[in-house]
């Protein structure tokens, strides 16, 4: 009982990810992507053109060993080290913390170069949900940034959002998606915009005998509907792709999609990695430059 | 300057008047509980002793979105004050308010001539002859105890105001922030719960401080994090309180100067309690700001003011 008392309901799965038929040693160029973002840090490696690995996880208080981390963790049981990789780009919030990295780019320009890879060139408009803030950003073929719009100040529309929703109804991260569309019909969006303040409703809310899957369903559409409105002023032009954490939470995505009358891109990859996918591939046009 | 509401506050919630006052009207309705009829209030003006029930009584409650604040007034003397949670059923919050009010000022309820509501909640106090904005209310109640005053700062638990007032006490300007936490009481509170301590130790602990440390972010949620981050940089307490009273400090300024600052400002709302705050309120907008002794009473007073205006009564102070 205790226990369950304890229970961190937002802490999400870390995890770490190579592909066992890809051989770095026979790559030209091994190029590595870390994100440092506010919440969550992810390193990606890249051997020539393919993803080869990846490990993502939470961000720590101190940055460069987030970073240092995230990064051990991608090469863990590859055989590879930091001096086989050619080439290190820093990005995300805290990207002037990559001790190892050769330079830094913006998040911006790292998530419309993973989107590009992931969704593929058709892509044009990204959402970038994170864990503290939300980028809506334009881009054109080649995964180069047209223009932007970003929310890095209010916590309302981002994943640390839901996050505390999360916690308070004791709903692990991983499920609030699916349970948040498992409602008979869609109630209204929870009327505060404020997180702080959305948190007091919700409790009235449960008071008023509305179940958890309810209030979710309540919160995730005043979620959409504020990223909707940052979308609507950069314009959306199919196809809408949308990267980040919140990616993988289908009850808000839905909604957006609802909201917003445009289906988004669907991905077999993990959205998460988009801005180190991103950097990595950044690192490896910069290596072939280099070569 | 100010004139003095004198009493228990809302850092107590259902705090009794009777046993802070005893001296005054209060000792009435401790000798003779739910007592009617006349009866001669000592004390009051000079000392003289007056017949307190032929004076017009009204009654204002504030439903605020934490705590619902009510206020029993003669024209002249606060005769009660009550202060409780809110919670969920504004409706019942409020008429417990009003008869618990009543009851410490020995004033039965049919003596009332009006009662006027205000606040978030003021919809729902269905026994109200007539209800008031919370703006024109702080503007009132602030002019009864501070009749200089020009400007009204008014920070509660989840709102935050500034108000100008012309020379003859009419709102010029104001503006409202009731859609962030932060520049409100939930965001102190949030922080004093990251910190670990009370929230009415933010202001004392946030006095000791030693040390300048920047708060980066706007957003509460945010800023708990952030709060989390100086914790485990071993930042002292002390630095921490006072860079989450500066912060707040700094939205409540900007937002003061919107409408403009002019002298006397005054400071209501039960954030006016936290003195780091105000100290950190005071070098930023560079003037002393005046308190009235129960300052998240302002709004519920201003209510009855106007209570009794609208039934004709005058004075008010």
């Amino acid at each position: 009982m205790a226990e369950a008392a304890e229970k961190e309901f937002w802490r999400w799965k870390e995890y770490n990810w190579h592909n066992p038929d890809l051989d770095w040693r026979s790559a030209e160029i091994v190029a590595a992507g870390v994100d440092v973002g506010s919440v969550s840090s992810q390193a990606v490696i890249m051997a020539d053109g393919e993803l080869y690995a990846f490990a993502s996880m939470r961000t720590g208080p101190d940055s460069p060993a987030s970073a240092e981390n995230a990064f051990n963790w991608a090469i863990a049981g590859t055989g590879l080290t930091l001096p086989d990789v050619h080439c290190t780009v820093g990005t995300g919030y805290g990207r002037v913390n990559v001790p190892f990295a050769h330079k830094t780019v913006t998040e911006i320009a790292c998530h419309a170069r993973g989107a590009n890879f992931i969704y593929g060139p058709a892509v044009k408009t990204v959402l970038d949900m994170g864990g503290q803030d939300c980028k809506a950003i334009r881009c054109d073929e080649k995964g180069r940034v047209t223009s932007f719009l970003m929310n890095d100040k209010c916590a309302a529309g981002t994943g640390r959002g839901m996050e505390v929703f999360a916690d308070l109804l004791g709903v692990s991260i991983e499920d609030a998606g699916e349970m948040s569309l498992r409602v008979d019909s869609e109630p209204e969006p929870v009327s505060s915009t404020c997180v702080v303040f959305a948190k007091t409703e919700a409790i009235g809310l449960l008071r008023a005998g509305w179940s958890r899957e309810r209030v979710l369903a309540a919160y995730s559409s005043a979620m959409a509907h504020r990223v909707v409105a940052l979308l609507e002023r950069i314009g959306v032009e199919p196809e809408f792709a949308v990267t980040g954490g919140i990616a993988k939470n289908a009850g808000v995505v839905r909604r957006i999609e609802k909201e917003l009358g445009v289906k988004a891109a669907r991905t077999s990859y993990d959205t998460q990695i988009a801005g180190a996918l991103g950097a990595a591939l950044f690192a490896r046009a910069l290596a072939q430059k280099g070569k | 300057m100010s004139r003095s509401l004198r009493g228990d506050c809302c850092g107590r919630p259902n705090g009794n008047l009777r046993r802070k006052v005893p001296g005054c009207f209060g000792a009435i309705a401790a000798d003779n509980p739910g007592s009617r009829g006349r009866k001669t209030v000592p004390g009051g003006r000079g000392g003289l002793g007056r017949e307190a029930w032929e004076e017009m009584i009204t009654a204002g409650i504030d439903v605020g979105h934490k705590y619902t604040k009510v206020v029993v007034w003669d024209g002249e003397r606060v005769l009660a004050r009550h202060c409780r949670l809110t919670g969920f059923e504004q409706k019942e919050a409020a008429e417990a308010a009003l008869a618990a009010a009543l009851g410490d000022a020995g004033v039965p309820r049919e003596r009332v001539a009006a009662v006027v509501a205000t606040g978030a909640g003021k919809s729902e106090v269905w026994f109200a002859d007539s209800r008031i904005t919370e703006v024109g209310a702080d503007a009132r109640g602030a002019l009864c105890l501070v009749p200089g005053a020009r400007t009204v700062v008014d920070v509660g638990a989840e709102e935050g105001r500034a108000i100008r007032l012309d020379a003859g006490g009419r709102v010029v300007d104001f503006a409202m922030n009731e859609k962030c936490a932060a520049g409100t009481g939930s965001f102190t509170e949030s922080m004093a719960r990251a910190l670990g301590v009370g929230v009415d130790e933010m202001g004392p602990l946030s006095l000791k401080s030693t040390r300048l440390v920047p708060m980066n972010a706007q957003c509460a949620v945010f800023a708990e994090s952030e709060v989390v981050s100086l914790i485990h940089a071993r930042t002292a307490r002390e630095d921490i309180a006072r860079a989450v009273n500066d912060a707040m400090a700094g939205r409540i300024a900007a937002q003061t100067r919107r409408v403009g600052v002019e002298k006397e400002v005054v400071l209501a709302g039960g954030v006016a309690r936290n003195a780091g705050f105000v100290k950190a309120l005071e070098e930023d907008l560079e003037l002393k700001v005046v308190i009235p002794e129960a300052p998240e009473y302002v709004t519920a007073l201003g209510a009855a003011c106007v209570a009794r205006e609208r039934a004709g009564g005058k004075g008010n102070g």
